[in-house]
C-alpha cells in the first residue's frame, strides 16, 4: 500500500521537489553573495570602529528577492494544500477510482492512513525545506533587523511552517473529501488556510505565554513622543523596540499605574498647552517656532519625572518555545482534520 | 451451502429518499446471478452495499458470511468491477497489474498477465487510451486476479458494443468455469443476462420484486388468457403478478407451482424477457394505485 501511495504521488512529488530544488539553487547562488556582503561590511566596520547596523549594505542587497522571499515562504504551505491536499481524495471520488481503490484487499482506514501519511510527510518535508532555505538566506538581514519574532515574520522562520504545511495538506484532503470536487476543494483550502493563519496569529499565538511587563523611563529629546491635540490632551509614549522580541503594547502610566489624565497633563505643563492659538507640535523634531519646541521639550522633561512607559513584550528567548507551540497547534489541527476525513468517508462510503 | 449474499430487511436511504428498502434475499453460492431492473431502481446501491462501498441505513447484509468491506480478508474474497469500469487514466496496464499485486495478497500475477496477453493488449499502453471494451476487460482482469470467491459486476457491459459485450460475458463465464466463483452482474437489459445467468433478481422502485433460479421462475409463471373474470375467481395458490382486461377477455400472469386445471384458460409459458417486464410493469402499477384511491 505504501508503494502504491508513493507511485500515485510520483508526478506531484517530482514537480514539488523540482520547484524546491530550483528555489534552492537560486537561494544558494544569491545567498552566498549576501553572506559575502555582510562579511565585508563587518570586517570594514570593525576596522573603522563604527558598526552601526543601519548602514549595513545587506539591507538593500538583492532587493526584489529580499521582498519576495517572505511571500514565497508564506505561500508555499498554501500551494501544498492546494496541489497535494485538495486532489488527494476529491480526484479519487470525481473520477470514480475510489470504487477500484477501496475494494482491493486494503481497508479504507489503512488506505487513508497510508495516503495521508506518505503525502503528509512529503508536505512537511517540502514545507520545512523551503523555510529552512529562506531562513538561511535571510539570516544576515534578520541579524540586523532583529525582528524575526515580529507578527508576520514569525511565520517564515523556524519550525512553525512545518506545522503550516501539514495543516494546509490535511485541510485540502478534508475539503476534498467533503466537497468531492477538486476545484471547490482548492478554493476552500485557500480560504481556510489564510483564515487559520490569521486567527492563530492574532488570537492564539499572543496567549502562548503572558507577556513580560517592564517599565522604561521616558526618553528625553528623542523622536517618538507626541501629544494628541490639546482638546483631548492625551500623551502618546514613544515606540519601544526589544531586540529579537515581540512588543505587544507600550503605554504611558503614572506612578500609580494609570494613564495620565488630561487634567494632569494640563497642570504639568501649563506653558506648553496654553500657547494659544498655535496648535501644539506633533513631535519633538517639530518644524514650528523655536519657542514651541523648547516648551515641548521642557514638558517632556517635567513629565518624565512622574510618568514612565510600560512595555508588554515577549523576550527574544521565547522565540523557539513559541515556534514549537505554533507548530504544535497546527499539527494538532491537522490530525483532527485527518480524523474528520476518516469519519466522513466511513459515514459516506465504507 | 452457505449463501453468498444474505440480506435481511436491508435498506439504504439518501436524505429522505430510500434507494433500496426492505430487501430480503438469500442467494446461494455457485450461481451466476443477474440483477435486473430499470435505471435508478437500486441495483448499484445493492451492489455497493455488498462490496462495502456503502453502509446500510436499515437491516443487515452478510456476504460470504462476513460484513462487507470490514477486514482485508473480507475485501480479498470479493472482486468488484464498478459501473463504467473506472481505471487510472494516466497509468499503464502494467501499472494497474502492479497496483493489483501490491494491494492484494491473493493476487494471481500469472493469470493477470496471461489474460492481458490473450486479449491482445499492450501492457505499456495507458489505461486512458483504451477503448471502452478494453477498459472493461482490464477492470475484469483486475477483479479476477484477486481470485475472489464472489465477483460483483455493476453494469459491466452497458457501454460496450455487441461484440465487446459478448467477449466480456465469455470472460465472465470463463471465471465461473475456472474457479467456481459466484458472480453477480447487473444490467437493465435482459438479453445480456439470459445468456450467462442461472439466477435472477428483479429490482424495481427500490424494492426486490422477485428472486430465484431462472429455470424455476420460468416453470412457475404462466400467462392465462380466457373469458373475462376477476382475480378473486382464481384458486388461492395462484398469485397474480399482472392482469389486464378487455370487455370480454382477461389476461393474467400468475405464479404457481401447481398445475393449472381450469380448462377455460389458454395457458402460455413466459420467456425471461416477458417475465422481467411483467414484474416491472406490475411494480409500476403498484406505485400508481394509491394515487387513484386518494382521488376517489
Amino acid at each position: 500500500m505504501i508503494r502504491l501511495a508513493l507511485r500515485e504521488f510520483r508526478t506531484e512529488g517530482i514537480v514539488g521537489l523540482g520547484l524546491v530544488i530550483a528555489l534552492g539553487i537560486l537561494l544558494l547562488v544569491t545567498g552566498v553573495h549576501v553572506v559575502n556582503v555582510n562579511d565585508a561590511f563587518q570586517t570594514a566596520c570593525r576596522a573603522a570602529r563604527n558598526c552601526s547596523s543601519a548602514t549595513n549594505p545587506v539591507l538593500t542587497v538583492d532587493s526584489p528577492l529580499q521582498h519576495a522571499l517572505p511571500l514565497i515562504a508564506m505561500v508555499a504551505p498554501a500551494l501544498i494544500g492546494l496541489f497535494f491536499g485538495a486532489p488527494l481524495i476529491a480526484r479519487e471520488v470525481e473520477t470514480g477510482i475510489f470504487r477500484l481503490s477501496w475494494t482491493q484487499s486494503v481497508t479504507l482506514r489503512r488506505w487513508l492512513v497510508v495516503k495521508l501519511g506518505v503525502v503528509g510527510l512529503a508536505s512537511m518535508v517540502i514545507g520545512g525545506l523551503v523555510t529552512w532555505m529562506v531562513d538561511w538566506w535571510m539570516s544576515p538581514i534578520d541579524a540586523v533587523n532583529m525582528n524575526r519574532f515580529g507578527l508576520s515574520s514569525f511565520g517564515y522562520h523556524g519550525v512553525a511552517p512545518i506545522g503550516y504545511a501539514a495543516f494546509a495538506f490535511a485541510l485540502g484532503a478534508t475539503a476534498g473529501a467533503l466537497s468531492r470536487r477538486t476545484v471547490p476543494a482548492m478554493g476552500a483550502t485557500l480560504a481556510g488556510f489564510v483564515g487559520a493563519r490569521l486567527a492563530v496569529m492574532y488570537w492564539i499565538r499572543p496567549n502562548f505565554a503572558s507577556p513580560v511587563n517592564e517599565s522604561v523611563p521616558l526618553p528625553i529629546n528623542e523622536g517618538g513622543v507626541s501629544f494628541s491635540p490639546v482638546a483631548t490632551a492625551a500623551f502618546n509614549p514613544p515606540g519601544v523596540t526589544v531586540p529579537n522580541g515581540w512588543v505587544y503594547s507600550t503605554e504611558a502610566v503614572n506612578k500609580a499605574g494609570h494613564a495620565p489624565t488630561a487634567h494632569y497633563l494640563l497642570n504639568a505643563c501649563p506653558a506648553f498647552f496654553n500657547q494659544a492659538p498655535q496648535p501644539p507640535p506633533s513631535g519633538a523634531k517639530n518644524t514650528g517656532p523655536a519657542s514651541g519646541v523648547t516648551l515641548f521639550n521642557n514638558c517632556v522633561d517635567t513629565l518624565s519625572k512622574t510618568i514612565h512607559t510600560l512595555v508588554a513584550y515577549q523576550p527574544g528567548s521565547r522565540f523557539w518555545p513559541f515556534q514549537w507551540a505554533e507548530m504544535g497547534v497546527f499539527l494538532a489541527a491537522a490530525l483532527a482534520l485527518c480524523g474528520l476525513t476518516y469519519w466522513w468517508l466511513r459515514r459516506q462510503y465504507a | 451451502m452457505t449463501a453468498v449474499i444474505e440480506a435481511n430487511g436491508l435498506g439504504k436511504r439518501y436524505g429522505r429518499k430510500w434507494a433500496l428498502s426492505e430487501c430480503t434475499l438469500a442467494i446461494p453460492a455457485g450461481k451466476v446471478v443477474g440483477l435486473v431492473g430499470p435505471n435508478g431502481a437500486g441495483k448499484t446501491t445493492l451492489l455497493h452495499l455488498s462490496v462495502g462501498l456503502l453502509q446500510p441505513s436499515a437491516g443487515s447484509i452478510c456476504v460470504l458470511g462476513g460484513r462487507p468491506g470490514t477486514t482485508p480478508t473480507q475485501l480479498a474474497r470479493v472482486g468488484f468491477v464498478a459501473q463504467d469500469t473506472p481505471t487510472r487514466a494516466g497509468f499503464s496496464i502494467a501499472d494497474h497489474l502492479r497496483f493489483g499485486r501490491w494491494m492484494n495478497p491473493s493476487w494471481d500475477a500469472e493469470l493477470a498477465v496471461e489474460r492481458i496477453k490473450r486479449l491482445g493488449l499492450d501492457p505499456r499502453q495507458k489505461a486512458g487510451k483504451l477503448s471502452g471494451g478494453q477498459r472493461a476487460q482490464l477492470a475484469l482482469t483486475l477483479a479476477m486476479a484477486k481470485r475472489p470467491e464472489l465477483l460483483v459486476l455493476d453494469e459491466p457491459v452497458a457501454s460496450l458494443d455487441p461484440l465487446a459485450r459478448r467477449e466480456f460475458l465469455q470472460g465472465v463465464i470463463a471465471v465461473v468455469v475456472d474457479s467456481g466463483a459466484s458472480v453477480i452482474l447487473s444490467s437493465h437489459l435482459v438479453a445480456d443476462l439470459e445468456r450467462v445467468c442461472d439466477y435472477l433478481v428483479v429490482v424495481v422502485g427500490s424494492r426486490v420484486q422477485v428472486a430465484g433460479e431462472i429455470d424455476e421462475l420460468l416453470a412457475s409463471h404462466h400467462r392465462l388468457t380466457g373469458p373475462r373474470r376477476g382475480r378473486d375467481a382464481l384458486p388461492r395458490h395462484q398469485q397474480v403478478i399482472d392482469e389486464s382486461h378487455t370487455d370480454r377477455q382477461s389476461t393474467l400472469v400468475v405464479r404457481t407451482n401447481e398445475p393449472i386445471l381450469d380448462p377455460a384458460w389458454t395457458v402460455e409459458q413466459l420467456n425471461l424477457e416477458d417475465l422481467v417486464l411483467t414484474y416491472m410493469t406490475g411494480a409500476a402499477a403498484h406505485d400508481r394505485r394509491p394515487k387513484l384511491e386518494v382521488r376517489s
